[in-house]
């Protein structure tokens, strides 16, 4: 597989807005990976989700547009209603399949397409939440040879997503990271990696 | 070659069987959620690897509707997004009233939900008897569900609110029988119904439509088969006629958008400019 890069997956529900923003909100907009991902929060009527996160986030936060090219510097977001999954040539697909672990979007569709679609160059992050969507998708990510990184359950408001992601990546394909540090370690990540 | 890749080239000799022995061609459809469904199938049947199943595709005639379920999503609920109904409702339903007869092709309309909820609005608006609903599918086990009209009850309750919010003026319960654990569509509301068998990437144009609904069907296919699907589209509806699309589908990348104009960009409605020389 050429190499592009990486693309970083992510997942988060109860507590999700808290810790998507604090861990993503400082990364720069010149940020060299795409960061894609599956808020399970939103209630009736408008989705909102974009916009709040767009707010002490420098890069571009938007849904995510069936077909398009994922670019670094933006984060997108799975519409309501819809599963959101990776090609291989790094554009978006959405689907109305049936609800996965009681959710559309879901987080378990979105990480193996990203294991299947982009192996090793997937990097998984799964955060806040209060159920155990995504870590299935984390481990087939972690057997595709990509890193899964963990918010510690100990910073997280609800800790069952984190806790259920750790039971099942195998050590060596996971870090845990305090809410905190995951804006830096993505940073660094990107800075060493791309450099 | 990484067990993922073998499995793509899997995927690539499935397609191609089928094709060549069935004649129904998924090779224009979205890759990763194909992957799914045909890891679903895999499941479904057993297998450990998808080329496992290959003896039975070929030998066995009744493989195929499985394969077909399989493949086809045929997941929809009544009035799915409400406000598209409304808008329906209040800025389509008054001009199409002044045709004398009114032809709706309802395209990918799986277990036919969305069917029955166009022929609710109709009703209520007065016009379901100068009506005629084609509802088209590939998948005929989704379409014998549709012809019967009979859908589980536990989901009423849903119906019934997006039935509301779209603008119902009476109770959905008026439009059906809820009985034990199943709710039985009218009868009158199926006499302006038709369901039929048509595959969009082989099929030519199914009927002359003043409005064409095709919602989340495109979402499942790659440009080439988005653009054949879109003339045929075009190709049916009469001048100045509707079209309906998914909320997450648009008509950016088509060649002929510039002969639509939006009606309500956000709900994807769109019609066919008077002048555009439709049918
Ligand atoms: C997700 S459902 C959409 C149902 C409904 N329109 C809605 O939005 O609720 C997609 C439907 O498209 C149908 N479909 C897939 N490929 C097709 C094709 N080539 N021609 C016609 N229908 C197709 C599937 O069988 C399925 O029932």
């Amino acid at each position: 597989m050429k190499r592009r890069g990486r693309v970083i997956v992510f997942g988060c529900s109860t507590g999700g807005v808290r810790a998507m923003q604090t861990a993503f909100g400082l990364l720069p907009v010149d940020y060299p990976w795409p960061i894609v991902g599956v808020c399970h929060l939103h209630a009736q009527g408008r989705w909102l989700m974009p916009e709040v996160l767009a707010r002490g986030c420098q890069l571009k936060v938007q849904g995510a547009v069936e077909k398009e090219r994922l670019q670094g510097g933006h984060l997108y977001l799975a519409p309501p209603g819809y599963h959101l999954l990776l090609e291989r040539d790094r554009s978006c697909s959405l689907t109305v399949d049936e609800k996965v672990n009681g959710s559309r979007p879901a987080i378990d569709p979105l990480f193996e397409s990203a294991a299947d679609s982009l192996g090793d160059q997937s990097i998984a992050v799964i955060l806040s939440g209060a159920n155990r969507d995504g870590a299935e998708g984390a481990y087939r990510i972690a057997a595709q040879g990509g890193l899964c990184v963990i918010q510690d359950p100990n910073t997280a408001e609800a800790e069952e997503m984190p806790r259920a992601a750790l039971a099942v990546v195998p050590a060596a394909q996971r870090v845990v990271v305090r809410l905190e540090e995951i804006g830096p370690f993505l940073q660094t990540m990107g800075v060493v990696t791309n450099g | 070659m990484k067990p993922s890749e073998i499995e793509e080239v899997e995927i690539d000799l499935f397609v191609e069987a089928l094709r060549l022995r069935h004649g129904y061609d998924f090779r224009h459809y979205g890759r990763a959620s194909l992957r799914r469904r045909l890891l679903a199938l895999q499941r479904l049947f057993g297998v450990a690897h998808l080329v496992d199943l290959l003896p039975r595709l070929l030998r066995e005639e009744s493989v195929l509707s499985k394969v077909l379920s399989a493949l086809s999503v045929p997941v929809t609920e009544m009035f799915r997004d409400p406000e598209v109904f409304s808008v329906l409702r209040q800025e389509v339903v008054p001009v199409l009233r002044s045709f004398p007869r009114i032809n709706i092709w309802q395209v990918g309309c799986a277990t036919g939900e969305e069917a029955y909820s166009l022929a609710i609005v109709m009703a209520e608006e007065g016009c379901l008897q100068q009506c005629q609903i084609y509802a088209t599918d590939i998948n005929d086990a989704a379409l014998a569900t549709a012809e019967a009209g009979i859908f589980h009850a536990r989901r009423l309750a849903l119906y019934s609110d997006n039935y509301r919010l779209a603008g119902g003026k009476a109770k959905l319960t008026d439009y059906c029988r809820a009985h034990l654990d199943v709710m039985e569509m009218d009868v009158a509301l199926r006499r302006a119904m038709v369901f039929a068998h048509h595959n969009l990437v082989a099929d030519g144009v199914f009927c002359e439509a003043h409005l064409v609904i095709c919602r989340n069907v495109l979402i499942y296919f790659d440009r080439h088969l988005q653009d054949r699907s879109l003339a045929l589209v075009r190709q049916s509806l009469v001048r100045g006629g509707y079209l309906c699309l998914g909320l997450q589908e648009s008509l950016d990348a088509y060649a002929g958008k510039e002969e639509f104009y939006p009606v309500d960009r956000l709900l994807r409605i769109f019609r066919l400019r008077a002048d555009g020389g439709g049918r």
